[in-house]
């Protein structure tokens, strides 16, 4: 056993130590290296968790926007390895830019990513037809595999005789079962992980892949239906209530009713549900304001940390539990197996207007954030359909929107009921989200039509998983991700913005004997004064064109801005809350123009820097931006102007 | 099954489908034509043209690689509310959804349930 780590002496290593026992003696390098490879729905990503559980880091590609997800885990042997979560992909051949790095990671090709040791290919044990031909081709790679049935548990349930040894022999691959969401049920996996992929180090086989002809594809099709007909029975209790649920959901007429339906609840529930929390978060704020204005002596410091951070930073975390209501649902759609049936339902409804089919899960993620939904994206292959999904995807209502929304609503729309139970509140709510719906639909119509001039939509293929019941855990993990990004952007960001609106509205201080509020003779008057004649035929004030500025940061920002601008010109009025301010300044004409301009207005620097990365292309960027910009001035021009017709002024 | 005798025509209709062994019962049809409820064998999948801006042989790979090959069993479980598509397909074990564009592309003999 001579190999560099034996032999290179290690003063810490006990000399007669057993070897077995002397981890220096390990010829193995300290760290194995897995990769996760799979079909979509394979439960692939469950089974990451499940191994490698809060020991996870989530990043990008060097140089492309693909998700890196990397995480640590223990074999029972001691060993640490890391695993990686690949994209999932039906085969090597690498459509997409998910795709391309699946392939590139899996042949060793990406100079940033060590070669994975082990591929573990990971197939749903009650459907494993397409994953059986994955690993046929996975096998021509010459990497070391090994085949992982996950829902194995499902198998038996529905009475899917799986031979696993013979499954092993006539594929060539060793194969073991797994539960990803049951406790224990990688135990077996992680108990052979030492085993098997001990004697598979440095005996990488030759790599005869290649991208598969049509032909070669129906051949390993073919011979992964032969090991299937020899090696697994058919169910004896198929899954009858898949077929039963889809009856319901994807019928023509009650599909579309039920999918407008769950959108109705969505947004009812993150506007009525969050209330409590919202109100305690809001509360807490509060009383930590009084408590710095107490505690400090009064001056500049007292007005930055009670004014400039805590009211800044507090008025964008009240909005956390909005956040997280918004993704619950969405993550649990996602879990359940219902994103793919929407996609299936809208694909003609979307097709009209000139979007894919697959644009669908891209522009509901963007519902929570325009950044995660236009990195999703990344599954439309035709450039042209995945820009026009970019370039409207910061059209549908992010969750930065709705702290601007709710402030503005909960002033000016009374929160009484109509037609008996809907909340009006709610109900305008609605409209916004709609409003940006159709003018998405709008958008991408014009472009299909007018710039692409293009009448062929790409093919629309996708894989309608079995349901199944969302897991407590993954679902936690998710929303627990998604907090601490809204957490840290609320820390970073939008804290520096807050104090850059601090200092604008506190500097320069008001001459001595000064009448007006300090803020008319700050920078952000300034700047504000300066805006005004562009924006006033909007119906905006200066301080709304000054809470604009730190708006571009983040959206949500406007709302801390204009607390802020309002907080320190009003003196007594900083313990009020914002909402009242706006009620008391506001005509109910220019709270609606400010609604209508946060529907289309491109006021999110971070989105427009992804566009930049996702298009590679600074022109891109300056398109969202210009249209976006020339909407939001349109629309809140119509409103403010129909809206003082009415008598609203 | 050489091309000769082959008993889908390339017409794209249940009218002309299934000429050939019409005395057997077997109908032969492309998916895209077929009615919701549908059962068949996959016979051929022969991509004709571009579609989408895909040259045919992207499209017959994707459909191989979603399982539609030579001998699969196929069903249409169901179809979209604006013309009837896309469509939902049972294939083997798996449902795929797809347009009737691409699923023109798939000859299919009808099998009794």
């Amino acid at each position: 056993m001579s190999t560099a780590a034996a032999t290179a002496p290690d003063p810490t290593a006990v000399p007669s130590a057993d070897p077995s026992a002397d981890p220096s003696a390990d010829p193995r390098p300290d760290h194995w290296h897995f990769a996760l490879v799979g079909t979509p729905n394979s439960g692939k990503t469950a089974l990451f968790n499940a191994l490698t559980g809060s020991r996870q880091k989530v990043a990008n590609y060097p140089g492309v926007t693909v998700e890196r997800k990397v995480g640590l885990l223990l074999t029972p042997a001691g060993r640490s390895v890391n695993v990686i979560d690949l994209p999932g992909t039906y085969s090597l051949r690498g459509r997409s830019p998910d795709e391309e790095i699946t392939r590139d990671v899996v042949l060793g090709r990406l100079s940033s990513e060590s070669v994975p040791d082990l591929l573990l290919c990971v197939a749903d044990a009650t459907n494993l037809r397409l994953a059986l031909r994955l690993v046929i081709e996975l096998k021509r790679t010459g990497r070391p595999l090994l085949l992982v049935l996950n829902m194995f548990d499902l198998a038996q349930r529905r009475g899917i005789k799986i031979d696993v040894a013979r499954l092993s022999a006539e594929l060539g691959v060793p194969v073991v079962t797994a539960v990803a969401v049951k406790r224990d049920g990688t135990t077996q996996l992680l108990a052979r992980m030492d085993e098997i992929a001990e004697p598979h180090f440095g005996t990488a086989g030759e790599n005869t892949w290649h991208p598969p002809s049509a032909s070669e594809l129906r051949t390993a099709q073919r011979e992964a239906d032969r090991v299937i007909a020899t090696a697994v029975g058919a169910p004896e209790r198929p899954d009858t209530l898949t077929a039963r649920i889809d009856k319901v959901v994807l019928h023509p007429a009650a599909g579309l009713i039920i999918l407008l339906a769950l959108l109705f609840i969505m947004f009812q529930a993150v506007f009525s549900w969050a209330k409590p929390l919202m109100d305690l978060i809001q509360s807490g704020f509060d009383t930590l304001g009084d408590l710095s204005h107490s505690a400090l002596p009064g001056g500049l410091l007292q007005s930055f940390i009670q004014n400039g951070v805590i009211s800044g930073v507090g008025s964008v975390i009240v909005f956390l539990p909005q956040i997280l209501i918004l993704f619950l649902f969405i993550l649990l759609l996602e879990d359940f197996g219902y994103m793919a049936r929407a996609a299936f339902l809208m694909d003609r409804i979307m097709g009209s207007a000139g979007l894919h089919g697959r644009a669908f899960i891209p522009l509901l993620s963007s519902f929570a954030c325009a950044i995660p939904g236009i990195m999703a994206t990344r599954v439309i292959d035709n450039r042209r359909d995945r820009l026009t999904t970019i370039l409207v995807a910061p059209l549908m209502t992010c969750s930065a929107r709705i702290p601007v929304y709710t402030l503005i609503i909960s002033a000016f729309i009374p929160a009484r009921h109509v037609w008996g139970f809907v909340n009006l509140q709610g109900l305008v709510m609605f409209g916004l989200y709609a409003a940006g719906i159709a003018s998405a639909l709008g958008v991408s119509f014009v472009a299909k039509h007018f710039v692409w001039q293009e009448h062929e939509t790409p093919p629309f293929m996708l894989e309608l998983p079995d349901y199944k019941l969302p897991r407590v855990r993954s679902v936690a993990l998710g929303l627990y991700q998604r907090a601490m990004m809204f957490l840290k952007r609320a820390g970073t960001t939008i804290f520096s913005m807050m104090v850059v609106i601090w200092f604008l509205a506190s500097f320069p201080r008001p001459p001595a004997g000064a009448t007006d509020p300090a803020i008319n003779y700050s920078l952000a008057a300034i700047i504000g004064h300066w805006l005004a004649p562009v924006l006033a035929p909007v119906g905006f004030n200066w301080q709304i064109d000054v809470a604009l500025i730190p708006g571009m940061a983040a959206r949500e920002v406007a709302v801390a801005a204009l607390g802020t601008v309002y907080a320190i010109e009003g003196g007594k009025e900083a313990a009020e809350q914002i909402g009242q301010a706006l009620a008391n300044k506001w005509s109910l004409a220019t709270a609606l123009a400010v609604l209508a301009w946060y529907i289309f207005a491109p006021q999110c620097a971070s989105t427009l820097a992804v566009i930049r990365r996702e298009t590679g292309s600074w022109k891109w960027m300056g398109v969202t931006f210009a249209y976006m910009l020339t909407l939001a001035y349109i629309a809140s021009f119509i409103v403010y102007h129909v809206a003082v017709a009415l008598g609203w002024g | 099954m050489s091309e000769s005798d082959r008993p889908h025509n390339g017409h794209a209709g249940l009218e002309h489908a299934g000429l050939g062994h019409a005395g057997l019962g077997h109908v032969s049809l492309p998916l895209g034509v077929a009615p919701c409820g549908f059962r068949g064998r996959v016979d051929a999948i022969e991509v004709r043209g571009h579609s989408g801006g895909l040259p045919p042989a992207e499209i017959e790979n994707r459909l191989l690689e979603l399982g539609f090959v030579e001998g699969a069993i196929v069903e249409i479980l169901h179809e979209g509310a604006i013309a009837r598509d896309p469509i939902a397909v049972r294939v083997n074990n798996a449902t795929i959804a797809l347009r009737r564009r691409e699923a023109m592309a798939i000859i299919a003999v009808a099998e009794p349930a």
